[in-house]
């Protein structure tokens, strides 16, 4: 029979790649490459010049742009920070025998299929410094809440806050899935042993959960260095530029026609995404090996 | 003991979790159907009158019909970039799947970039306008299959992995093609699988605000999401409309949440977990 198939051309035919590749190749891969290229010029659409690293330096000249990057950086760090740990503790508290489970991991999911905007329109009006719901109820037990979205320096902590809300949902459905596949016997022999459940936290959901805590980094790193449309639907950026992020950076400078530049941020974010991602990733999948 | 403490973590669960997630969700829908004035308080309490009807013609008409161009709109796009992104997606992780070269090290290597690589917008545009295709409906759906395709792969490749070759065999040596193979053999069994791939991706797609802002700008062509963004800036002082708008582009992800919510949890995790 191998023969026969050897004969034949193969059954699994390399012309399936075709469409797909050529989507792919066209509208993703050369925008990717001509980036590199286009970054290193002004440009207008229909004609460029070559400036060298120009745009480069300009980004970094400028400090409103400058901050677009370390903002980036700190509302990543943020968000996947606090969807791993609030995402684990509602895991494991999904997990146990509670009532109202279903009703508890479905609350928590849905607002990950709600559109960024809506979501993002709507803590900004509960945000409101004067009259949103957040800060009456706190005057109601006398606390005077601050100017979420409007003080300069707790804007992009709000939005970032925001953020988990709409997706620490999926952080606890991979930590869930994740804990689910750790063998009950595991539980009953520590039990036995004499083990609390502080210890048989740190002690077999934590380690055994790695690769769902890997998950949920990953995930969440790209999700948070690449975050746009929630910071635009909230504060566009502001108050001043102390909530730019990179990919609003790109927009504003695509907006005000600065091609060439607003293609440097774009590199500038490829190159953070993959600076931030790929050693994390070796080393976080490494240290699964050795265990 | 364990049950008494069971009961007490329950009900702050429950509680914690009406103030945190229900409340904002209420929020939408009491304001949807409050007044402009009353509305316009931005507070928490039961409306005076229930303008229901009032608010969701005055949304739907606003702007010449605006909001029924944009479902409309999102509808082609969702259901065009979904269709498209599951047949070549499919085929993709077919092939890949079954067949051992060389390449694979590569195609892989290229379907995970699509995962985390940011797309470059300008260059983007400038493709498509290349190609005539910019501001586009067709420019934008092959946009989505583009940007989306890579995810679509992995969920499929790994439940390609659990049917077994010799059902391939067993086609090939009753004289099929490689194209019935696929199509009439494979395909169908994918059934589970694509389900879940087309209720994410539809999701996904649906809720997409940064490539119609981008690839799609205009009036004509406004997607839900960038009506719903531009009613925001237009409509300030009616908090009523805009949150009646925000209550209307929830509904299609919660229907889909409320039939499928199985497929999305196992198709997100899943996913997930082998990436």
């Amino acid at each position: 029979m191998t023969t026969i198939r050897a004969r034949r051309r193969s059954p699994y035919p390399s012309w399936f790649y075709l469409p797909a590749a050529l989507v792919y190749g066209v509208l993703f891969l050369v925008p990717t490459f001509a980036s590199f290229y286009f970054s290193l010029t002004r440009w207008t659409i229909f004609d460029s010049h070559f400036i060298g690293f120009e745009n480069f330096v300009n980004f970094f000249r400028e400090p409103a742009l400058v901050s677009g990057l370390t903002n980036t950086l700190i509302y990543a760090v943020v968000t996947s920070g606090l969807k791993v740990v609030l995402g684990l503790l509602l895991a494991v508290l999904l997990t146990s025998q509670i009532i109202g489970r279903g009703y508890l991991r479905s609350v928590v999911f849905f607002p990950v299929l709600v559109s960024t905007i809506g979501v993002g329109l709507t803590f900004t009006v509960l945000m409101n410094p004067e009259r949103g719901l957040i800060n009456e109820s706190l005057a109601a037990i006398g606390v005077q809440g601050p100017g979420w979205l409007t003080d300069p320096d707790l804007a992009l902590l709000s939005v970032a806050l925001v953020d988990v809300w709409k997706g620490v949902g999926l952080a606890t459905l991979i930590y869930i899935a994740g804990i689910v596949s750790i063998p009950q016997e595991y539980f009953e022999a520590a039990r036995v042993d004499g083990a609390g459940a502080t210890a048989s936290f740190f002690r077999i959901v934590l380690p055994l959960a790695r690769p769902a805590t890997v998950t949920v980094v990953i995930l969440s790193l790209i999700g948070g260095l690449r975050s746009f449309d929630l910071i635009w639907a909230m504060t566009r950026g502001g108050p001043g530029f102390t909530s730019d992020v990179i990919a609003s950076v790109i927009y504003k400078q695509y907006q005000a026609g600065f091609y060439g530049l607003s293609t440097a941020g774009n590199v500038i974010l490829f190159l953070v995404v993959t600076a931030v991602i790929l050693p994390l990733y070796w080393f976080l999948t490494r240290k699964e090996v050795e265990l | 003991m364990t049950g008494r403490r069971n009961y007490w973590l329950s009900g702050v669960a429950i509680l914690l979790s009406i103030v945190v997630f229900l409340v904002p969700f209420a929020f939408i829908v009491l304001t949807a159907v409050k007044s402009r004035q009353q509305a316009a308080l931005l507070d928490f309490s039961w409306p005076e009158n229930f303008q229901i009807v009032r608010n969701f013609v005055d949304v739907v008409e606003a702007r010449d019909y605006m909001l029924i161009i944009a479902f409309i709109n999102s509808t082609i796009l969702t259901v065009s970039s979904v269709a498209i992104m599951v047949v070549l997606a499919a085929m993709v992780a077919y092939v890949l799947q079954r067949r051992k070269s060389r390449w694979n090290v590569l195609i892989n290597f290229l379907v995970l970039s699509g995962l985390i690589i940011p797309p470059a917008v300008v260059p983007t545009i400038w493709v498509l306008q290349k190609l005539g295709l910019f501001r586009t409906m067709p420019g934008l759906i092959l946009v989505e299959v583009a940007f989306g395709i890579s995810f679509a792969i992995l969920l499929f490749r790994a439940f390609i992995a659990t049917i077994p070759r010799e059902l391939d065999e067993a086609a090939i040596i009753d004289g099929a093609s490689p194209f019935r193979l696929f199509f009439r053999v494979i395909f169908p069994l994918l059934r589970s699988v694509a389900i879940t791939v087309i209720v994410v991706q539809s999701v996904t797609v649906f809720n997409d605000f940064v490539n119609p802002l981008y690839f799609l700008p205009g009036d004509q062509n406004a997607t839900v999401q960038l009506t719903l963004y531009n009613f925001s800036s237009q409509f300030t002082s009616q908090y009523n409309l805009l949150f009646m708008n925000i209550l209307l582009i929830t509904i299609p992800p919660l229907i889909m949440f409320l039939f499928f919510n199985r497929r999305i949890v196992s198709g997100m995790t899943s996913g997930a977990i082998k990436g």
